[in-house]
């Protein structure tokens, strides 16, 4: 790196790993869209592949604080699984006999009982790790067989399908919001990212910290701006097919307008991902829960001679895992329409590479959430790219493999040279 | 005689077979520093833990201000007033100076998220007092020099208005520069009139920061003596030999 681009960075206060993370993005996607023929960096490719690394990198949040607390947690695919099979029950052969078929409360009840029956078995899990002392690794190793298997026992193997179609839409496919909503969101968003920057700064003049030149800080508001809508107008750039518009025009009786065109804006699962996100990260930044699960993470001692009861804050963490999980098994289930006993299998692993190729350390302490989900989004890259190319599944499986290990490798060298261990 | 400022009667604690603290009694007045001594495993570090809340103890009481105690975790000591400085320091290496020290009482907006800007600018003011070289507020506390990193863990407890502190080893891993600067620390919070039970293996050191030193061996209690009625050697003797030389003669 030049001096002048290190000097500007730091002026910046941007975090180089962030900077390194979006630029692997970005170099894989150029060789991808230069090998495709020019189909990768599309609207439509975005579009499906935000969509496909939505259920992954909504767990690779929960993975984060797991991970941090100096744990793992193996049986998220299975518990994925389970849950996705059991929500597919219940709005499929329990909830239309009670409220109705197509009745929109059937979602709602879906998702909530989801999400609780994940909770519950994550904080079960935590239980079993923190206050009977079983190591993460063998409780969860256990969980991925058990939950599989219950999984296997609820659906006696069968695939239940059609979902609710009010569900379906969570999983984005079938359920965007449009161009007006997508960016109205933008300019939301873009006006809380201003007025929140502004608000560090005045709080760090006020207390005589010492600030960034004004120059940066705008530059930074800037570069975020332009980052939250160059992402609403690539999602608004992706055209629903002509076809499709002139079947629903039909289906009303309406001609269709020559010229006619209409956009997808944000599937409502990358929404989910994004609340998430921001979710998570005021967890982890902001609340004494993430700023004990980082300091039990650095030092377990410590945490607890400062009065930290780490053993409940392992449940907590273990039923935020398995919360995530739940809403990780609505998107992908939704997506698909419908729920398979093999729903999630080895997404374990995938989620464990998003965070640690987003930098959180297995050591403990260290890791973000921005980080996973950047991780989440180069593995799946990865992914999408080496099948376009046409590459043979066994060989993907080697490259990502390889991927992963080089990441960290690469990681390791950036921690010894930084001195952030 | 007035009123100590802690007293800990009769304490006992074991682990498996073995008795790590067997009816130990000591206490400390206010602006007083009392010196445990003894040879590792003496029982010294224990005993202090079932102070700071971090042991339950098999038997004995405590006292604050004449007034019995119940000390089952470190929250129920700090509602005491009792702060600890340990020897491993127990800080959490991932964060930062602010966030240490604040570590489980941090301060809160009014929507209950944490304050950082808040906690940073109250440990600037502590540590222009402490330790007015410290400059690095933001950075990890792992990448911080001992000393630094001791500064740390003693705003912790001034911070928080300790009547009674416990420091452990609070000089092991200092160079003579910032071991002084402890030892000034001490003596201003002495003067302040805190309570403070020191430990260390450096008579010496004792001998010049302490009013009173207490000598343990095997679990047991050897002794309780003013400073200026005993030598070096007294001490040293109590602590090998496990004998008090003034009661033998």
């Amino acid at each position: 790196m030049s001096n002048g681009l290190g000097k500007l960075i730091k002026t910046l206060q941007i975090d180089t790993r962030l900077l390194g993370m979006i630029g692997a993005f970005i170099v894989i996607s150029l060789v991808f869209h230069v090998a495709t023929g020019g189909t990768f960096l599309t609207p439509r490719n975005l579009f499906t592949l935000t969509l496909q690394t939505a259920s992954v990198a909504v767990m690779a949040t929960g993975m984060v604080f797991v991970i941090v607390t100096r744990n793992i947690d193996l049986s998220i695919g299975s518990l994925l699984g389970i849950v996705g099979m059991l929500m597919g029950v219940i709005q499929v052969q329990i909830l239309p006999d009670i409220v109705g078929f197509g009745s929109p409360s059937i979602w709602i009840i879906t998702v909530t009982i989801g999400i609780l029956l994940g909770a519950g078995i994550g904080a079960f899990q935590g239980w079993l790790i923190g206050y009977l002392v079983i190591p993460s690794f063998i409780v969860t190793l256990g969980g991925l067989l058990i939950w599989r298997g219950g999984a296997w026992w609820v659906s006696k193997g069968t695939t239940i399908s059609p979902l609710d179609p009010n569900f379906i839409m969570l999983g984005g496919a079938s359920g965007t919001i449009g161009v007006t909503a997508s960016w109205a969101l933008a300019i939301v968003g873009s006006i809380l990212t201003v007025v929140f920057l502004m608000n560090t700064r005045r709080k760090h003049i006020s207390h005589n910290f010492a600030v960034k030149p004004l120059w940066a800080e705008y530059a930074l508001g800037a570069i975020l701006v332009g980052a939250i809508c160059g992402i609403t107008a690539i999602m608004n750039a992706y055209l629903v097919p002509t076809r499709i518009l002139e079947r629903r025009f039909a289906a009303e009786g309406l001609e269709m307008p020559e010229g006619y065109t209409e956009a997808y804006g944000f599937p409502i699962s990358v929404l989910i991902v994004l609340f998430v996100t921001i979710a998570m990260t005021i967890i982890a930044k902001k609340t004494r829960f993430g700023r004990y699960i980082f300091a039990m993470g650095g030092n377990p001692d410590a945490a607890e001679l400062s009065g930290i009861n780490t053993r409940l804050l392992t449940v907590k963490v273990f039923a935020l895992m398995g919360a995530l999980t739940a809403i990780a098994a609505v998107i992908a289930s939704a997506r698909l329409g419908s729920a398979g006993s093999s729903l999630g299998e080895l997404d374990e692993l995938r989620v464990i590479a998003a965070a640690v190729i987003g930098g959180t350390a297995l050591a403990g302490g260290v890791g973000t959430i921005y980080g996973a989900i950047l991780g989440a989004l180069i593995m799946q890259a990865l992914v999408s790219g080496m099948g376009m190319v046409g590459v043979d599944s066994p060989l993907q499986n080697m490259i990502v493999g390889g991927v992963l290990i080089i990441a960290v490798w690469i990681d390791i060298i950036y921690r010894r040279k930084t001195g952030d261990a | 005689m007035s009123t100590p400022l802690l007293e800990m009667r009769n304490i006992s604690i074991h682990f498996g077979g073995i008795k790590a603290v067997d009816d130990v009694s000591i206490d400390v007045m206010p602006g007083e520093v009392v010196g445990l001594l003894g040879h590792n495993g003496a029982g010294k570090s224990t005993l202090i833990k079932i102070l700071s809340g971090a042991y339950k103890k098999d038997a004995g009481e405590i006292y604050v201000d004449g007034k019995k105690v119940e000390i089952n975790s470190p929250i129920d000591a700090r509602t005491h007033n009792i702060e600890t400085i340990y020897q491993t320091l127990a800080l959490s290496d991932n964060l930062d100076a602010a966030s240490n020290l604040f570590l489980g009482r941090e301060i809160t907006t009014k929507f209950g998220l944490v304050d950082d800007t808040a906690m940073e600018a109250e440990s600037r003011k502590i540590m222009a007092r402490l330790n007015p070289n410290f400059q690095r507020f933001s950075e990890p506390v792992r990448s911080l020099s001992g000393g630094q990193r001791q500064s740390v863990a003693i705003a912790r407890a001034v911070y928080f208005n300790a009547r009674i502190l416990i420091m452990d080893e609070p000089t092991a891993a200092l160079g003579v520069h910032e071991t002084a600067m402890v030892a000034d620390l001490i003596k201003e919070l002495k003067d302040q009139g805190l309570g403070i039970f020191l430990i260390s293996h450096d008579t010496r050191e004792m001998m010049d920061l302490c009013d009173r030193v207490s000598v343990m061996k095997n679990g047991q209690l050897i002794g309780t003596e003013r400073v200026e009625d005993v030598t070096e050697d007294d001490i040293l003797s109590m602590i090998i030999m496990g004998k008090n030389p003034k009661k033998a003669a």
